[in-house]
């Protein structure tokens, strides 16, 4: 673990006030009027000048959602949210289309910049160091601001862009798949995004095709009192292979802001996706004021034989985190796999965990989760993993530990297993521990402050996760979560 | 180098040292003797550095400086190194990766510059080889699932990567076989040195024929009762701590 040192530089650098990405870009926005209504889709379907069944999908949406009710079942609490005091679209006035990067509101480059992340290729390519190239979407508020390395991708036949776009230019591809995994009536915050969601990426990889770069949406929340609604569809043609990486962050700000994505994936015969988070929203100051409700629905779909589809989460921000990424194992001998870090500190609320529903014949899935908590947070698992009638020789594995830090929080595991044949082998671990004093005290007697004992044996703790993520993310998630513990112990 | 001062402390109201007072001194090797509950163990803690005790009177000095007031680390980056009876296993952490961070930290603490990976890796195996420490030990977790003789092994493979100038051991020989105590006991040998003192906790004569003592103190209900030569671990080996235990009945 070289990143040790660097995790504990890291969280020196930092002052009282723990989360870096903070700051508020100044920037000319053009916003929807504030609320929920007919008008305000025909507004934004308008602004993504989409064709007529797009607009009809989305109406569908909210008339469906008006008979929702929001669900009650997570173990987190927040107040009521209005629907009709948030701005549902909000884009940057300059952005209209912009055809390279030269056209982006130069403040827009400056936050990505400040960020640490790369939008400009040519930076990236004439790098003294051989960063390992990324392709990256970035996602401000509504709208999707830049896609880097579109040509090299298309040289491949990866089409990667915004959906706003792949709607009008591959309306036949985004009709067959979207809401094939998430329907429209899947859930009341699903139903919502169906509605109004705003961006996101869209990537096609053809068959046989694997993916000569990493892939990533970043998405960024600017503007006050906006929602964010993205929408994301993978899809993995026959023998394709894409590893898609995603990030977010947003600015401080006392009110409580909603983020309400859908993210689908599609694996068909002998594709795999990686897919891999690590999801950084404003958590909140210590007293729990402000701060993301993070409340999104992904899933993915193993259509294919022996396709395989992995999400990898590092979830440190967000007030509320409400996020169960799944997997149907549909194709025979496909399989599925969750990797989870999610750590909680100060007053966040986390419910987050998987489902991994086994279809086909000699599916395989793998669940490994491990929950942090401290300050005064809780931090629940919720998993679910069930098998089909048909689903021969499923098997599972599940592990599932928690680490508490601190006498004031909770940690929480609600698994549901359910088996209708009778050859499924399912397995679950489960543990609670604490850092115990004693545990410190060792390590502070072989030199290290408390800070750096914390940061330790947490990066211990969740190593059998971290090593799942790509590299870079991995030194990166490695310093958040230290970050995000900081001031948790004494 | 240490001089504790009429040390008095207690743990959850009960009292465990009464008014201890203990010299050691440079490349000294002190042995503390003495029967179950006499506060060896909590003598080695509060020098350490542990929170759970409360000192309530007296003062520990190292090289004139009062360790009282420092944190844990500091004491560590101070030179006081405890070699625990049971150490502690810290899960998916490799022992070379807490190696590594303790010691950096320790050199950062003191003003040093940081080892270089491949000058770590030296000092390391030379170490290692010595305490007969296979390499893939190294690469496992520290502590977890190790033998009773590798947590102890592994105990000594700091001390010797870390140089403190004030080492204790605390029962350390206790789970070890006769070859085990034999390896261990020839690392604490080969530290030994004229600028760095040793205080040895042991129920048992037998260590001290390994790690042989300048000074042997007896502690009896949280004080030292009585001090002398090698030759009084012999004794206190023949006739037991009853007379000790008498005259605390007295």
């Amino acid at each position: 673990m070289p990143a040790v040192q660097e995790t504990i530089d890291q969280v020196r650098l930092i002052d009282v006030d723990q989360y870096k990405y903070g700051f508020e870009t100044e920037v000319e926005m053009e916003k929807s009027p504030k609320g929920l209504s007919e008008d305000v889709i025909r507004f934004i379907s308008a602004k993504k000048g989409e064709p007529e069944w797009m607009l009809q999908w989305r109406l569908d949406a909210y008339k469906r959602w008006l008979t929702m009710k929001e669900p009650a079942w997570a173990r987190v609490s927040y107040d009521k949210i209005d629907y009709n005091d948030i701005y549902y679209y909000a884009a940057p006035k300059k952005n209209q289309a912009p055809k390279s990067l030269d056209e982006v509101d130069p403040e827009i480059l400056k936050t990505y910049e400040k960020l640490g992340i790369p939008l400009r290729e040519q930076e990236i390519l004439a790098g003294v160091e051989p960063q390992r190239r990324v392709a990256v979407d970035a996602v401000f508020d509504s709208v999707s601001v830049a896609t880097t390395f579109k040509e090299e991708l298309a040289k491949a036949g990866v089409i990667f862009m915004p959906i706003s776009e792949a709607i009008r230019e591959y309306p036949d591809l985004v009709r067959q798949y979207m809401g094939s995994v998430v329907p429209v009536t899947d859930n009341f915050f699903a139903t919502l995004n169906s509605a109004v969601f705003t961006d996101g990426s869209f990537v096609y990889i053809p068959p046989g095709v694997r993916c000569p770069m990493e892939l990533s949406t970043y998405f960024r929340i600017n503007e006050k009192n906006t929602g964010q609604f993205e929408r994301t569809l993978i899809i993995a043609d026959k023998g394709s292979y894409v590893s898609y990486l995603e990030g977010c962050t947003a600015p401080k700000r006392d009110e409580n802001q909603l983020h309400a994505a859908v993210v689908e994936l599609i694996a068909l015969d002998d594709a795999e996706i990686k897919y891999s988070t690590v999801q950084n929203w404003y958590p909140g100051d210590a007293q729990g004021k402000g701060g993301i409700y993070n409340f999104v629905t992904k899933r993915g779909d193993c259509r294919g034989k022996n396709s395989v589809i992995t999400w990898t989460q590092v979830e440190t921000g967000s007030a509320i985190t409400w996020k169960y990424p799944s997997c149907i194992l549909r194709g025979d001998n496909s399989r599925g796999e969750f990797y989870s870090i999610a750590v909680s500190n100060g007053m966040q609320q986390v419910d987050s965990g998987t489902k991994m529903i086994h279809l086909g014949k000699n599916t395989t899935s793998r669940i490994i989760s491990k929950g942090i908590a401290a300050g005064r947070s809780e931090n629940t698992y919720r998993g679910l993993v069930s098998a089909h009638r048909k689903a021969t020789g499923a098997r599972n594995f599940t592990n599932c530990d928690s680490l508490l830090i601190g006498n004031q929080c909770g940690a929480h595991t609600v698994p549901y297993i359910e088996s209708k044949n009778a050859t499924a082998v399912f397995e679950h671990e489960a543990t609670t521990s604490k850092i115990s004093e004693d545990q410190m005290f060792y390590c502070q007697q072989r030199g290290l402050s408390e800070e750096e004992a914390t940061a330790l044996i947490v990066n211990g703790f969740v190593k059998d996760v971290l090593q799942h993520l790509p590299m870079e993310f991995a030194v990166e998630a490695q310093k958040l979560i230290s970050i995000s513990l900081e001031g948790s112990v004494g | 180098m240490l001089e504790i001062k009429n040390l008095i402390v207690q743990i959850e109201d009960k009292r465990i040292l009464n008014g201890l007072n203990l010299t050691v001194n440079k490349g000294e090797v002190a042995a503390i003797m003495g029967p179950n509950g006499s506060g060896k163990s909590t003598l080695s803690y509060v020098i350490a550095g542990k929170e759970d005790y409360e000192v309530l009177d007296g003062e520990i000095l190292l090289n004139g400086e009062n360790v009282l007031e420092m944190e844990p680390d500091q004491r560590a980056a101070a030179g006081v190194f405890l070699a625990f009876q049971y150490p502690l296993e810290i899960p998916g952490v490799a022992s070379m990766t807490f190696l590594k961070a303790t010691l950096n930290a320790q050199r950062k603490a003191r003003g040093e510059a940081e080892l270089t990976t491949p000058d770590f890796i030296k000092r390391v195996n030379a170490a290692a080889t010595q305490l007969e420490i296979p390499k893939d030990m190294l690469k496992r977790a520290l502590n977890v699932g190790f033998s009773g003789g590798e947590k102890k092994r592994m105990e000594i493979l700091q001390m010797a990567l870390l140089q403190p100038s004030f080492c204790i051991l605390d029962e350390t020989d206790s789970g070890l076989d006769i070859d085990a105590l034999r390896i261990v006991s020839e690392g604490v040998n080969a530290l030994r040195s004229s600028d760095r003192a040793f205080l040895v906790i042991t129920h048992y004569q037998r260590l001290l024929n390994y790690i042989v003592p300048d000074t042997v103190h007896v502690m009896s209900s949280g004080r030292i009762v009585k001090t002398g030569g090698k030759e009084l671990a012999l004794e206190l080996e023949a006739n037991g701590y009853a007379d000790y235990r008498d005259s605390e009945a007295a």
